[in-house]
C-alpha cells in the first residue's frame, strides 16, 4: 500500500488496518474520523445503494472502543462543500486523493467560520425552512458550556449543538 | 456609492449608534407632533409591506412618511397580492423595491428581513420577523426612556413575558449599551432565556431575576411591563394566577419613585390596570407617539438624510 505509507509510521494501527482495506487506484481516504461518524461521512457524500465505485470503511480503527473511522471511495474526490461538512462532524479527519495509487494532496480538514447549503436550520420557522430560494447560512461558533463546535443562524439566530446538526439531503 | 443601510436587527448596534438615531428624533420630534411643516421626503416613497396585522407600527411609519413631505405605498392585504397566488417573497421584494426609495416589512418567518435585504434594490426596514427582531421598537423604547426618564444609570424592571417577548429580547442587549441595571420580574415559566441572562453578565451588567414586582418596585426608574399572552398555558387557572400576579395597580405603584414611568409596547390587555392610566407613572401611550419621530430618524438614516435633519434650526 504504497499510496498509504505517509500514513503507517504517524498510525500505531497502521499495519492492521492495511490489511483489512484494499488500495484504491483513484479517489479519496478520509482518515482519522471521529469514532462512529464513517456511516456519516458516506452519507454526507451521498454514498448510499446506488453508488457503484469500491467504498471501504473501517470503524473504530485500533480496538474495543477505537481510535478513528477510515472511509476509502474510489473514483471520487470531494467539492469543498462536502469537505466542510465532514469538519463539523469529524474536525480531525484528514482528506488524502489518490491519483494512480498515489497521496497527490493530503490535508487536516479545517473548521471553517461559516457553512452554507450544507446543514439544514433546526427552527421550523425560519425563513430558510420557507420555500423561498435561499441557502442556510450558520456561523461556526463554540458550545461555551461543553466547549464543542455549535452552528448560529444568520437569519433567525437559532444555536445548534453538536447533536442538532442536520444535513441537507 | 456608499453601501445600502438597512436596519435589520439592532443586536450589533453601539452606543453611539443608538445615540445618533435618538438624537436625529429629538430634532424630528416638532415635525411629528405638526409643530414644523417639512418637505424633507419630497419626492420620496415607502412601501409598505405587512403580512402580518400591524397597528401602531404601520400607521406610525406612514405618519412619519407624510409628517416629512414624503409618501407611501402599501401592499394592502395579503389575500389581495401576488402572494396569494403563490409568488415568493424574494419576487416580491426584487419588484417592489423597484416601486420605491425604502421598504419597510414586517414578516411572520424569522430572517425575512435580512434575506430581504440582500434581494433589494432599496434599503429595507424591519418591522418585525416572526419572533426575530423588531428594532425599530427598540429605537422607540430607548428614546422613550431617553425622554421621559434618563438612559444613563438607569435601574429599569421588565417584566410580564420575558421569554417569548421579541421587544424584550433586543431591548436588553440595547440597554446593555447604556450599563443599565436590569431586573427581571415574570414567572418561573416565562424567565428570560438563559442565554440572553448569560450575555447580559458576560456584558458585566447587573441582572437580578425574581417572581415578585413588590421586591424591585421602590428603586426602580422604569417599569417595563409586557402581556402574558394566554395561548402560552395550556391551563386557564394556570394563566389566571400567572397574569393577576403580573398585574400593575395604583395600589401596587403606591411605593413607587414619584419619577417612575411605566412603558409598555401595546396592545395591553389587561396587565396594566385602567386607572393607572391617569397618574404621571404611565408613559405607554406617550411612548406609542415616539414611534413617530423615531421612525422619521430612521427614514431620514436609511435615505441618507440625516445631515439635512442636523443642519435644520
Amino acid at each position: 500500500m504504497a499510496n498509504e505509507s505517509t500514513d503507517k509510521n504517524s498510525d500505531k494501527h497502521g499495519d492492521k488496518n492495511n490489511l483489512r482495506i484494499k488500495a484504491i487506484e483513484n479517489g479519496t481516504v478520509i482518515d482519522h474520523i471521529t469514532p462512529g461518524q464513517a456511516l456519516n461521512v458516506l452519507n454526507i457524500l451521498r454514498v448510499g445503494a446506488n453508488f457503484t465505485n469500491t467504498v471501504s470503511i473501517v470503524m473504530n480503527a485500533g480496538g474495543s472502543r477505537g481510535d478513528k473511522d477510515v472511509v476509502k471511495i474510489e473514483g471520487r474526490e470531494l467539492t469543498e462543500k462536502e469537505v466542510n461538512a465532514i469538519s463539523l462532524i469529524s474536525p480531525k479527519a484528514t482528506v488524502n486523493i489518490i491519483r494512480d495509487f498515489e497521496v497527490v494532496q493530503k490535508g487536516k480538514i479545517e473548521t471553517p467560520d461559516s457553512v452554507c447549503g450544507i446543514v439544514k436550520c433546526i427552527n421550523p420557522n425560519c425563513i430558510t425552512n420557507s420555500s423561498e430560494p435561499i441557502e442556510t447560512r450558520f456561523v461556526v461558533t463554540e458550545n461555551e458550556k461543553k466547549k464543542t463546535l455549535a452552528l448560529r443562524c444568520v437569519f433567525c439566530e437559532s444555536v445548534l449543538t453538536e447533536d442538532l446538526i442536520q444535513f441537507i439531503e | 456609492m456608499q453601501p445600502m443601510h438597512h436596519i435589520i436587527s439592532t443586536r450589533e448596534y453601539t452606543k453611539e449608534m443608538f445615540d445618533e438615531i435618538l438624537e436625529l428624533a429629538e430634532k424630528l420630534e416638532p415635525i411629528a407632533k405638526g409643530e414644523v411643516q417639512s418637505k424633507v421626503m419630497d419626492g420620496k416613497i415607502l412601501a409598505l409591506l405587512f403580512f402580518e396585522p400591524s397597528t401602531r407600527t404601520r400607521m406610525s411609519f406612514e405618519t412619519a412618511m407624510l409628517r416629512l413631505g414624503g409618501q407611501f405605498i402599501n401592499m394592502g392585504a395579503v389575500e389581495a397580492s401576488s402572494i396569494a397566488k403563490g409568488e415568493s417573497l424574494s419576487d416580491t421584494i426584487r419588484v417592489v423595491s423597484q416601486y420605491a426609495d425604502a421598504v419597510v416589512l414586517r414578516h411572520p418567518r424569522e430572517g425575512a428581513a435580512l434575506m430581504a435585504s440582500e434581494c433589494a434594490s432599496t434599503p429595507i426596514i424591519n418591522a418585525g420577523d416572526g419572533a426575530g427582531h423588531h428594532p425599530t421598537q427598540t429605537l422607540l423604547d430607548l428614546y422613550t426612556i431617553k425622554r421621559e426618564s434618563h438612559l444613563d444609570n438607569l435601574n429599569i424592571a421588565l417584566a410580564g413575558d420575558l421569554k417569548y417577548g421579541r421587544t424584550i429580547h433586543s431591548l436588553c442587549y440595547a440597554l446593555s449599551r447604556y450599563h443599565a441595571k436590569i431586573n427581571l420580574v415574570s414567572p418561573p415559566e416565562l424567565r428570560l432565556p438563559d442565554r440572553i441572562v448569560d450575555d447580559l453578565r458576560k456584558r458585566n451588567i447587573d441582572v437580578t431575576i425574581t417572581t415578585d414586582m413588590e421586591d424591585v418596585i421602590e428603586d426602580i426608574d422604569i417599569l417595563y411591563m409586557t402581556r402574558i399572552q394566554r395561548e402560552r398555558f395550556p391551563d386557564p387557572a394556570e394563566f389566571n394566577r400567572v397574569s393577576n400576579s403580573m398585574r400593575i395597580t395604583r395600589e401596587l405603584i403606591q411605593t413607587a419613585k414619584p419619577e417612575m414611568k411605566i412603558m409598555h409596547p401595546l396592545p395591553r390587555v389587561n396587565e396594566i390596570s385602567f386607572d393607572v392610566d391617569d397618574t404621571e407613572h404611565a408613559a405607554y401611550f406617550k411612548q406609542a407617539f415616539y414611534g413617530v419621530p423615531v421612525r422619521m430618524a430612521i427614514l431620514c438614516k436609511v435615505l441618507g438624510m440625516e445631515d439635512r435633519i442636523r443642519e435644520m434650526k
